[in-house]
């Protein structure tokens, strides 16, 4: 019989050309592969966990839990104290969050209720995007040869040591990093407060500053604070831009102007140069505090979102 | 000389606790058109779906008694087999977005890794095309999108996709209820003049349409094969009160 | 009794164009510095670039003129690197997501996917250093490319998985009905229709992990040299910045302004990208 397309190309129930044509894997193994393949991100995460405690177990086991409250960091006599760092870690972080909330606040009642469409709205998006983009080692360069001069100037007038780096100017370069993180789910929860309590509000004889402060801001807070919570995670594990511009002191803070570290930048500046077992574990172990740290609270924000959206 | 091509033999569906069809028993002979018709729910569409095995794709989904094609089990066959033999056009023409007019007509070939020469794939883009009455009117424009058509061209497309696999059957799933009624008629057209080529059966709400094209009809209702028979008859004398109520529109 | 009703209510007028001008003027002041910092950068790394600065290695230090090419090269390569290690199992893990919206072991995954996307980039690079940099016995560009190949993964996941939701279900079964395995149909219907969605998530993750510097601090480690083997150290944009920022010779500061705008520019150019790709290959459904 004479060969037609119909034969070639399709089996009929007559003939047996299962064979032929190459199905491709099959669905089971391409189901597994898929399985596999979002098992491994998550035998990731718990590698990433693991990897770090038992890397960090020579400082764990010498110093336990001393090591959070321990003063002293001195790699020559071996003493690895990381109070320092967490004091200097948390004043940066927090100042910085008050900062910038001063700033992201309204950028977030900007967006969601004032200037919600159109070129202003637009501008606003794109400049906070854009924000969001600048790499972190730029921020540093930025504040090392900007702000660093102010700040100097500043601690001049007001009598302190005119070192110009320091904590307070590391926590001005943070404000400006998180600014687009902590306005970014502050403006989605209070665009999507309900319009019928809004306009409820409006008809009872309301003006628009008075909705948002007792309608909208009240509505929004755990959403607000949500968006804190990660700007706070964020500016925890920043590195590049507070290495640069924080003073790279071991020692523990005496004010906002000092020069201190924080556990990021501690990392950054001495992991290159760490000799010995312990340095090393020591260094790590700041590393796997702030692995745990970032993620409760990143965890923490993300659980609060996920609530708000199973209540709308 | 007629032959059976499909037989439907004790055959139940479910989803889970749900029995969609009861005992449905069938037989259709090649090359004619049957029209599957009831009210919303009987299990009309779940009926073709079992017949083409994409019913068994939905969790939960069970089956139970035989179809056989060509006197073979279906599902004893392979899946992807049955699919290639039994071509299926949705109520929603889904012509593939990412590919021209030409390459969707032989999508199922392509797409299957089956390799054809140049020669056979323009000989069979043209006469599925041709068959599927859209030829004339996109021969000018074979490789532009498939999306750039109107809703009756693409469904035409889908039908000369189907065609271009030469299924032993076609399932038409309300395949016009989605159109305008020039794009319909033009549809049932091109199917009364496609049905001696290949065994057809189409699920429709439309009373009046099942009446003008189809040779058989079957009439389901709660999952069950209520009447079945020559459309003529059927229309004129059902045998079945409950028939008789939904051709007169007592339900639907 | 009237007059002191008008008076509150001016008041109240008052305090409310005060909030919202206050709320205009502080949303400009928050994004001031990001003009200040492009200004800057404009301003003092333009005159930098020339044919040298592109294309030629740096210089020791008080010899002038250098470029920066060894760190341009290195940021690409570390590009391919990351790209190797995120792509295809961030898209498969993505489809594996899209797939099964439910399920013990799916939830978890994108629990740990939100975990991997916040943390800090310096425990990453840890990571890195453990994983290859103590085995190999060295610092590499392979160690820097697994870091910054991390740090990709949860953008192309979650890229991929958003995209695929989209797809509608009818082209699955266009496809499935004429015969087609499952793994084709992915592979060759839903993965192409989703084709700009996921291509933007990857042009955003290449845009971020262009710039990071931590987590090569210890792992690709920078390099004066041009260097084509990813098992030596090599040198990056954001290194150079940073070596060059930090160092005492205003020439290397100099240099830094001008590897800060190229940089900048890539970064940017990127966004840009991602933009037009985003809109120009948009599948209609």
């Amino acid at each position: 019989m004479n060969h037609t397309i119909a034969d070639v190309a399709v089996p009929t129930a007559r003939s047996k050309i299962t064979l032929q044509y190459k199905w491709g894997v099959s669905e089971a193994s391409f189901r597994r592969i898929l399985y596999l393949a979002g098992l491994s991100l998550l035998i990731l995460l718990v590698a990433i966990f693991f990897s770090l405690v038992v890397a960090s177990l020579p400082a764990l086991r010498q110093f336990g839990f001393g090591f959070l409250t321990g003063k002293i960091w001195d790699p020559v006599r071996g003493e690895f104290g990381a109070l320092a760092f967490l004091v200097g870690t948390l004043m940066s972080s927090f100042m910085a969050l008050i900062i910038s909330m001063v700033f992201s606040l309204p950028v977030s009642i900007f967006l969601g209720e004032y200037f919600r469409h159109g070129k202003a709205s637009t501008f606003l998006k794109s400049a906070i995007e854009l924000l969001a983009g600048i790499p972190s080692v730029i921020y540093g360069f930025w504040g090392l040869f900007l702000l660093v001069p102010l700040v100097r100037a500043l601690e001049m007038k007001l009598g302190v040591a005119p070192q110009g780096v320091g904590i307070f100017t590391s926590s001005l370069v943070l404000a400006v990093m998180i600014i687009p993180y902590a306005s970014s789910i502050g403006t989605e929860v209070i665009s999507l407060v309900p319009s019928d309590l809004k306009e409820a509000a409006l008809s009872l004889g309301a003006t628009r500053f008075e909705v948002i402060r007792k309608v909208i801001l009240p509505y929004a807070s755990s959403g607000i604070f949500a968006g804190i919570l990660l700007a706070l995670g964020r500016a925890l594990g920043e590195t590049m831009a507070v290495t640069m511009v924080i003073g790279n002191s071991n020692f523990l803070p005496q004010s906002i102007f000092s020069p201190g570290n924080t556990m990021a930048s501690v990392i950054a500046n001495e992991f290159t140069e760490a000799t010995g077992s312990l340095y090393l574990a020591s260094l790590i172990e700041l590393a796997l505090v702030l692995f745990i740290v970032t993620m409760i609270i990143n965890v923490l924000g993300k659980l609060m979102i996920h609530k708000m959206s199973a209540r709308k | 000389m007629e032959s059976t091509v499909l037989r439907i033999e004790n055959f139940s569906a479910s989803f889970g606790e749900l029995m969609v069809l009861k005992d449905i028993n069938l037989s259709l002979s090649r090359n004619t058109l049957t029209a599957i018709m009831g009210p919303s729910g009987c299990g009309k569409t779940t009926l073709i779906r079992c017949i083409n095995r994409m019913h068994e794709l939905i969790p939960n989904a069970k089956v139970s008694g035989k179809i056989l094609l060509d006197d073979q089990d279906i599902y004893k066959t392979d899946p992807i087999i049955v699919r290639r033999q039994v071509g299926m056009v949705f109520q929603r023409p889904n012509p593939f977005p990412t590919m021209s007019i030409y390459d969707n007509v032989i999508a199922g070939y392509n797409l299957n890794g089956i390799k054809l020469n140049k020669e056979e794939m323009d000989r069979t883009v043209e006469e599925s095309l041709r068959k599927a009455a859209l030829w004339d009117e996109v021969k000018d424009a074979l490789h532009r999108r498939g999306t750039f058509l109107s809703g009756g061209q693409q469904q035409r497309l889908c039908i000369a996709r189907a065609l271009a696999m030469h299924p032993e059957i076609l399932l038409l799933d309300e395949p016009t209820s989605a159109l305008d009624p020039k794009s319909t008629a033009h549809i049932e057209g091109l199917v009364s003049r496609l049905k001696t080529t290949v065994t057809i059966i189409q699920v429709t709400h439309n009373i009046a349409q099942a009446a003008r094209v189809s040779d058989f009809t079957a009439f389901l209702y709660l999952g069950e094969l209520v009447e079945f028979g020559p459309t003529g008859k059927m229309f004129t004398g059902p045998k079945d009160k409950r028939t008789e109520e939904y051709l007169t529109g007592k339900f639907g | 009794m009237k007059g002191m009703a008008e008076i509150s209510i001016h008041r109240r007028i008052w305090t409310d164009n005060l909030f919202k001008t206050l709320i205009i003027v502080l949303s400009l002041c928050s994004i001031l510095p990001m003009f200040l910092i492009l200004s800057l950068i404009i301003q003092n790394g333009i005159s930098v670039i020339n044919w040298e600065f592109l294309f030629h290695l740096p210089k020791p230090v008080g010899e002038a003129g250098g470029g920066i090419a060894n760190a341009i090269l290195g940021t690409l390569w570390l590009i391919v690197l990351s790209f190797v290690f995120s792509v295809p199992l961030g898209v498969f893990a993505g489809i594996y997501l899209s797939e099964y919206r439910g399920g013990k072991l799916a939830y978890l995954t994108r629990l740990a996917i939100e975990i991997l996307q916040g943390i800090p980039s310096i425990v990453i690079g840890i990571i890195a250093y453990v994983w290859v940099v103590m085995p190999m016995g060295s610092f590499s560009a392979l160690s820097g490319g697994v870091a910054l190949g991390i740090m990709m993964l949860p953008v192309v996941v979650m890229a991929t998985e958003e995209t695929l939701k989209l797809v509608p279900d009818s082209l699955r079964e266009a496809s499935l009905a004429l015969g087609v395995p499952y793994s084709r149909t992915i592979l060759k219907v839903i993965l192409p229709a989703g084709l700009s969605g996921i291509l933007s998530g990857i042009l955003l993750g290449v845009a971020r992990v262009a710039g990071e510097t931590a987590p090569l601090l210890f792992t690709a480690f920078g390099s004066p040299f041009m260097n084509h083997n990813i098992l030596k150290p090599i040198n990056s944009l954001p290194l150079t910045i940073f070596n060059y920022a930090t160092s005492p010779y205003p020439d290397w500061h100099t240099l830094a302004w001008g590897a800060s705008f190229v940089l900048i520019a890539f970064v940017l150019g990127l966004n840009l990208i991602t933009k037009l790709v985003a809109n120009k290959w948009k599948v209609q459904f």
